[in-house]
């Protein structure tokens, strides 16, 4: 009882949290698309899209610059959340422990401790989960103060310390979230620490408590039975009966109740009043135990008001549907044994929804899961079917993944021989291509050192034009070509051609820093076109690379990954056969156990129905002879 | 008679926490056993998961070509999303319609990678539509054209959908 109150508010947690972090705005998108799958319940998507993007936020080199960074300790979280959802009790709880030794603040720490103590809790380490709630110090995040404290309590219920847990649970009375779950959870604890009259004061008013937090009707409904049913074992009837009639009549509890109320008022000698709840559950569906019962129960309430023919009347009605529920009870375990119960468990529209298990309800009447419901009420066949469905999605998962590594084989050898052929023609243009880009490149490095070098100490004639350099060079051959003459003819043509010179250099020099000017200007249209063709070079290198590894370098992983899908479909396949046998197992058992009750029934009812014939019978002689 | 009843009566309140004892005698330590084998399986297929998501993406994505396209909600929207569309250079790519499930994962912050493929470098347009009902039960339904640039690393495009009377765009592009 306990244990089940607390891991209501746990499975409520996990949901409220994955909301919590995408309130705050994400900025992170995968860590956004593993909430996506989250919420659905996907968590082995979810758990795939997480992980991933924390291994690679771990392994860059500035992970301060990535967009999970202001997330990653509510991405951690996450982790813990999805693999304890996912069912992967032994794995959760590594990535909270990280955030817990890692150096952040108080208020992450306590977070962190909280759900690390919430893990062990639910992996029944009670001692390790105290130890870790013993780590809470400093601030502590408002939304989670109330959770904290009830955990507590919980450890301590789980461990006997029924007076520090009923001291803690005393300062959740009020809480916003928790008070219905407090509030019973404080009358469990009274009753376990022997104080049974405070124990029954406190789930008398957990069962009056008028909070609208989610689930409250469930625990008012939970406390107003227990309540009922010890009040009913003190013989305390009418009290009994108030309580049980405070259960909801739609609710799960409510046949449990109506059974319990008509027994109440039965040994309260009221057999009037015990009919009535008895009657309304006599109608109710015959596969359930407490429906059998009072099936059973209502005749011998109308026996002991003398009404005997009526009483043989259900009686002989009760023997119909007990002899009827043996024949399903018959198939069905029939049908089990026949292998079709794991058949129709993994039926494609049942696992289509997240309530998978509210879609059994609706399954057609068949052999096979008649009693599903029912033995869904038993953790350890709930705990081997959820792990039956997961190893059945995880056999699907790697078939259609084994299925695709020829899709890809496929793929890599086309590409390979799309690719092949044109690679050489492609890098001999590419490597006649490289040697001019390096000739230019070489060029553009020799102009840019020249231009330094101008800068520092002008050299007017590197900037002279061809013409001027053509006639520079006329010049100096004329001047050769005269030589030592002396002739009045060499003089003039000798101081021509200096004059000539004079102009040359009058002109190369006024006009240095415009060119000077102009030759910058052409340099940087010079780098505009070189970042040009370098960006062309790397893209094309990309291109070229792209190419390569579109084909090359696929083989051994592929062989590897093929290795590990059919080592593990082998795996899961023997898992499947030994849980699938296990959970039939279970199944038969608990049916078998009901056949063996229902028998039980049966022969009682056969023994009521024959005494209330003589009964009935006896009664009209003794009115006749009246 | 009342003492047989009664017997029945206390093992009905039992099943209050009741789980069958013989079963659990049966099969307690096997179900232990098979469990820790399930967790671990559960951990190795995680593991190829990861690897050939990799592989996927190496293969299928290049980062040079690489494009994906996340739809989210805006922060407390209540539009009920019906579908979206999505035109790359006039090209339908994503064609999506969404179950009553995962539009409450939407609205519970969830992000949807809606496409995943490979476009050249340099600029693209996409035009987007998204189709609803606002809260009052109207339809809605509105269309945008983005221009994106493609570079050399693979390139993140996050739209956020937001219905009538929020006060903000109905389509916004944001960059990753």
């Amino acid at each position: 009882m306990i244990r089940a109150a607390s891991a209501l508010v746990a499975f409520s947690f996990v949901i409220s949290f994955s909301a919590d972090a995408a309130e705050d705005g994400l900025s992170d998108l995968y860590f956004g698309e593993a909430l996506f799958y989250a919420n659905q319940s996907q968590f082995f998507e979810a758990l795939e899209r997480l992980d991933a993007e924390l291994g690679q936020y771990y392994g860059l080199d500035e992970p301060a610059l990535d967009t999970l960074h202001i997330h990653v300790g509510d991405a951690e979280f996450s982790v813990g959340d999805f693999e304890l959802s996912y069912r992967m009790h032994h794995r959760a709880g590594r990535a909270i422990t990280a955030v817990l030794e890692g150096d952040v603040e108080d208020i992450v720490r306590n977070e962190a401790a909280f759900r690390l103590a919430r893990i062990h809790f639910q992996k029944d380490q009670l001692d390790d989960a105290l130890n870790a709630l013993g780590r809470i110090e400093g601030d502590v995040p408002d939304e989670i103060e109330d959770d904290v404290e009830f955990l507590r309590a919980n450890i301590y219920l789980a461990t006997d310390r029924s007076e520090e847990a009923a001291e803690v649970l005393r300062g959740l009375q009020g809480s916003d979230t928790l008070e219905s779950f407090a509030a019973y959870n404080l009358g469990i604890a009274m009753l376990q620490g022997g104080h049974e009259a405070d124990a029954l004061q406190q789930l008398d008013r957990a069962g009056q408590l008028g909070t609208a937090e989610p689930g409250a009707p469930s625990i008012r409904d939970k406390s107003n039975l227990v309540l009922g049913t010890l009040l009913l074992e003190s013989d305390r009837y009418t009290d009994a009966i108030r309580s049980l009639d405070r259960v909801r009549l739609e609710g799960p509890l409510s046949n449990q109740a109506l059974l319990s109320a008509g027994w109440a008022a039965f040994y309260a000698e009221n057999f009037e009043r015990a009919i009535v709840p008895w009657s309304i559950l006599a109608e109710r569906d015959s596969t359930d135990p407490s429906v059998q019962e009072a099936m059973l129960a209502l005749p011998y309430a109308y026996g002991q008001l003398s009404i005997h023919g009526r009483s043989a009347v259900l009686y002989g009605q009760a023997l119909d549907a007990f002899s009827e529920e043996l024949r399903k009870l018959d198939a069905s375990i029939g049908s089990i044994r026949e292998g079709k119960f794991l058949q129709a468990l993994i039926r494609e529209e049942i696992r289509q929804n997240k309530d998978w298990v509210i879609q059994l309800r609706s399954l057609p009447e068949t052999p096979e899961t008649y009693y599903l419901m029912e033995l869904l009420a038993s953790h350890d066949f709930h705990t081997s079917l959820q792990n039956y469905l997961d190893l059945e999605d995880l056999r699907a998962k790697l078939q259609s993944w084994q299925s695709s590594f020829d899709a890809f084989e496929d793929m890599i050898e086309i590409r390979k021989q799309y690719y092949e052929p044109l690679l050489p023609d492609i890098d001999q243009q590419f490597r006649e291509l490289d040697s001019r880009i390096r000739l230019r490149q070489e060029q553009h490095t020799l102009l840019e050192q020249r231009m330094q070098s101008l800068l520092i100490a002008p050299r007017p004639e590197f900037l002279a034009t061809m013409e001027e350099r053509r006639i520079n060079e006329q010049l100096n051959r004329i001047e050769q070509s005269l030589g030592d003459d002396s002739s009045p003819q060499a003089v003039a043509l000798r101081e021509r051609a200096r004059r000539l010179q004079g102009l040359l250099t009058w002109t190369v020099t006024t006009a240095y820093h415009d060119r000077l000017t102009e030759f910058g200007k052409h340099l940087n249209e010079l780098q505009s076109a070189m970042d040009v063709m370098t960006a062309q070079y790397e893209s094309f290198v990309r291109v070229r690379q792209a190419a390569v590894h579109s084909y090359e370098g696929y083989e051994i992983p592929i062989r590897r990954l093929r290795t590990r899908v059919s080592e593990a479909s082998a795996k899961v396949g023997l898992l499947m056969a030994r849980q699938g046998r296990l959970l039939e197992l279970v199944a038969i058992s608990e049916l078998v156990a009901r056949r063996d009750r229902l028998e039980n029934y049966q022969n009682q009812a056969r023994y009521a129905l024959a005494d209330s014939y003589d009964r009935a019978t006896a009664a009209q002689t003794s009115r006749v002879q009246e | 008679m009342p003492k047989l009843i009664r017997v029945v009566l206390v093992i009905s309140i039992g099943v209050f926490c009741w789980s069958p004892g013989w079963a659990q005698e049966l099969s307690g330590e096997e179900m232990r056993s098979l469990d820790g084998q399930v967790q671990e399986i559960k951990s190795d297929v995680l593991g190829i998961a990861a690897e050939l998501s990799t592989l996927e993406e190496r293969l299928l994505y290049p980062s040079n070509t690489q494009l994906a396209v996340f739809v989210s909600l805006a922060s407390g929207e209540t539009l009920r999303l019906d579908a979206v569309r999505i035109q790359i250079d006039g090209e339908a790519v994503a064609h999506y319609i969404y179950s009553f499930k995962e539009l409450e994962a939407l609205q519970d912050g969830g992000v949807q990678r809606i496409y995943t493929g490979n476009v050249t470098t340099g600029m693209h347009e996409m035009t987007v539509s998204v189709a609803g009902k606002s809260q009052s039960g109207s339809d809605f339904s509105e269309t945008e054209s983005f221009s994106f640039n493609k570079g050399i690393d693979p390139r993140l495009i996050g739209l956020t959908v937001a219905g009538p009377g929020s006060g903000q765009a109905a389509i916004q592009l944001g960059e990753w």
